[in-house]
């Protein structure tokens, strides 16, 4: 029965990862850019719902759509402020630090409004917990609910980007920035749309991710944001389904490295897979492999 | 004089200015104008300086993203301090003791960057990166659940605890798990360090001009034409690789010998070290090495300076990097730039026209 309760719980944090790895897959994907900022957002939505439940007494349900709106905000403004002007730098480099510079800013800015000590995160989850086979498996309500956003937000997603005009112009802009230019696309238009989606979503798996493990710093985002951007590239960067799988395996194989394994070398193990898996398949999983022409 | 090559001079002005700013340092001590926090962060600057000249041979020379730079600087400075520690007794003298961590640091450094460069050189951009900083994490934490103790009967070796080590009496623990290692002797100096950064710039500046350095920038411009010319692409990315890793492992050694207690943590060896390190590379321009001396200094230094502001000095830093980076890289600032600079130039023109 641990086994089940392990794999289940793998499966949860996974689908955390997962989320936070579509963030960074649909950035690279339109962008070419690696958005080390991105795991800071998560924190930030974290913090706003938290803010809100705590001081302005919201219905959870309510906080967590302000801080969705927040973090959509929130992404547009990084975007077009520090990304957009080097989009077109010399160098691809120059953006990456930017980011990082991002992320340093968003970390002092929550460390000098809500301090450095940890706060607890009241799950704002109301699923009770699920026992099955007579009690010997629960399975928390947190668990269901992330579980179950994950496949909703994929659904969706993929519907979107499959059928919507604004998903279309994605992918077009993901593939030639210049011709979908030509074809009429407001390409900096896009690029925002990809951003808010993918702060929108990092909001979420902010909220997701605190209810699970209920400690809050102004540094709680760093390290899911590591492991969600090491999700993406395990099942192919740019990749939506390859997102998912990545963070669902990445999750799983971390907490089967924390309970069978040694709990202290769990972050050694994932990234071990990952250095394995790039090896055999230099792209990722799903990642397409494309051969250069002379 | 006459003779020098422009390479040469222009390498000259790096060596020089290494060396004016140690003579600048001295004097402004041996007055007293420098503060004990400043001085305290010297001997770690020189070792910052040797990291972002070494990595600068990775992200600039040979064009490849790494993001793991600072394993490579954990594994130099764990390798020399356990060295330092076991010889403490064995080699009273501070300077051959030195050397000699100097040289394990570097090597072991050296054979983790050949280790790893081997499969993982094959990868490019991105992925190359997500890789070196997956080997940065991986080292970080085998160190922290490495025990290594020492008794009559030679070396024990355990991954859980120091009481699991099995000691015989008198035996000592030296590498004590997240404890690290405790009491490596003090040898650093400020004046080892900056002798360090000009022997690491000697041979990096000799590397990049010399047949090798050429045959890297090749493979770095356009890989496939290199090849076609008969360059052995991994040879050569495994070269400036694993120099890049060897150098960086001295800094580890620097690093290591100037702290009482040298523990693994995300602030020193994780990847945020890393980051940092590519900051310097970036901002002080990429493939220039006297640039990334420049901005190793400037960024070491800039949140002590602004110590007084406590708490903003963070977000400062952040805002600085960012206003920064817009201003250097961003295709309408450059062209801003060029146009002041173009009517700036014309003006003196103008001027010196009406003077004659």
């Amino acid at each position: 029965m641990s086994f089940i309760s392990y794999l289940i719980n793998g499966i949860s944090l996974g689908s955390v990862y997962a989320i936070i790895a579509l963030g960074y897959t649909m950035v690279y994907g339109i962008a070419k850019m690696l958005n080390f900022a991105h795991g800071d957002v998560i924190m930030i939505g974290a913090y706003v719902v938290m803010t809100a439940i705590a001081g302005a007494g919201m219905p959870p349900l309510l906080a967590v759509l302000l801080a969705v709106i927040f973090c959509t905000v929130l992404g547009v403004v990084i975007e077009s402020v520090a990304y957009r002007p080097l989009l077109n730098a010399a160098s691809s480099l120059a953006v990456l630090i930017t980011a990082i510079g991002v992320s340093y800013l968003l970390q002092n800015v929550a460390l000098l409004i809500f301090g450095a000590n940890t706060k607890s995160f009241s799950s704002v989850v109301p699923v009770p917990a699920l026992a099955l086979a007579g009690g010997a498996l629960t399975i928390s309500g947190e668990t269901i609910v992330t579980i179950a956003s994950c496949i909703v937000i994929m659904i969706g997603l993929t519907l979107f980007i499959k059928k919507s005009k604004a998903g279309q112009a994605m992918l077009a802009v993901s593939e030639d920035k210049g011709a979908a230019q030509l074809m009429g696309i407001n390409v900096n238009g896009t690029i925002a749309l990809t951003f808010a989606i993918g702060s929108a979503l990092a909001a979420v798996a902010g909220v997701l991710l605190c209810s699970a493990y209920p400690s809050l710093t102004p540094y709680t985002g760093a390290m899911p944001g590591i492991k969600a951007f090491v999700a993406a590239v395990f099942g192919g960067i740019g990749s939506i389904p390859g997102a998912l799988i990545g963070g669902i395996l990445l999750g799983v194989i971390e907490i089967f490295g924390k309970a069978y394994i040694s709990s202290q070398m769990a972050d050694a193990i994932v990234f071990g897979v990952l250095i394995i898996v790039l090896i055999v398949k230099p792209t990722g999983i799903l990642g397409k492999n494309i051969q250069e022409k002379v | 004089m006459k003779k020098m090559s422009k390479t040469t001079k222009d390498n000259m002005i790096t060596y020089l200015m290494v060396i004016l700013i140690f003579i600048v340092v001295q004097i402004l001590t041996s007055t007293g104008n420098v503060s004990s926090l400043l001085q305290g962060l010297l001997v770690p600057l020189c070792a910052y300086i040797i990291l972002a000249v070494s990595l600068n041979l990775t992200v600039g020379i040979l064009g490849e993203l790494s993001l793991g730079h600072a394993g490579f600087m954990c594994v130099g400075a764990f390798t020399s301090a356990f060295f330092s520690k076991c010889a403490m007794e064995a080699i009273p003298v501070t300077g051959l003791r030195y050397f000699i961590a100097l040289l394990i640091g570097a090597a072991a450094a050296g054979a983790c960057g050949i280790l790893i460069g081997i499969p993982v050189l094959r990868l490019k951009g991105d992925y190359l990166a997500i890789v070196t900083l997956a080997f940065g994490e991986i080292i970080k934490n085998i160190v922290n659940v490495l025990f290594i103790g020492k008794d009559e009967n030679g070396f024990h070796f355990s991954t859980k605890d120091s009481l699991s080590l099995g000691l015989e009496d008198g035996g000592k623990v030296i590498i004590n798990g997240p404890q690290g290692i405790t009491g490596t002797p003090k040898d650093s100096t400020f004046i080892i360090g900056v002798a360090l950064i000009l022997v690491t710039l000697f041979i990096v500046l000799n590397l990049m001009h010399s047949r090798s350095g050429r045959a890297i920038m090749a493979i770095r411009d356009n890989r496939i034409a290199a090849e076609s010319v008969g360059i052995n692409i991994t040879k050569y990315k495994l070269m400036a690789f694993s120099i890049s890793a060897a150098l960086a492992g001295v800094a580890g050694v620097i690093y290591a010998h100037n702290l009482a207690t040298l523990t693994a943590q995300p602030k020193n060896f994780g990847y945020n070290m890393s980051i940092m390190i590519l900051v310097f590379v970036v901002l002080g321009g990429i493939g220039n090495m006297r640039g990334s001396i420049i901005a190793a200094i400037i960024l070491t230094l800039l949140p002590e300076l602004l110590r007084s502001l406590s708490d903003y000095r963070m977000l400062i830093y952040a805002v600085v990097l960012i206003v920064m980076m817009l201003f250097n890289w961003s295709p309408k600032a450059i062209e801003w730039r060029e146009k002041f600079s173009a009517k700036f130039r014309r003006g003196k023109n103008k001027s010196a026209k009406e003077a004659a």
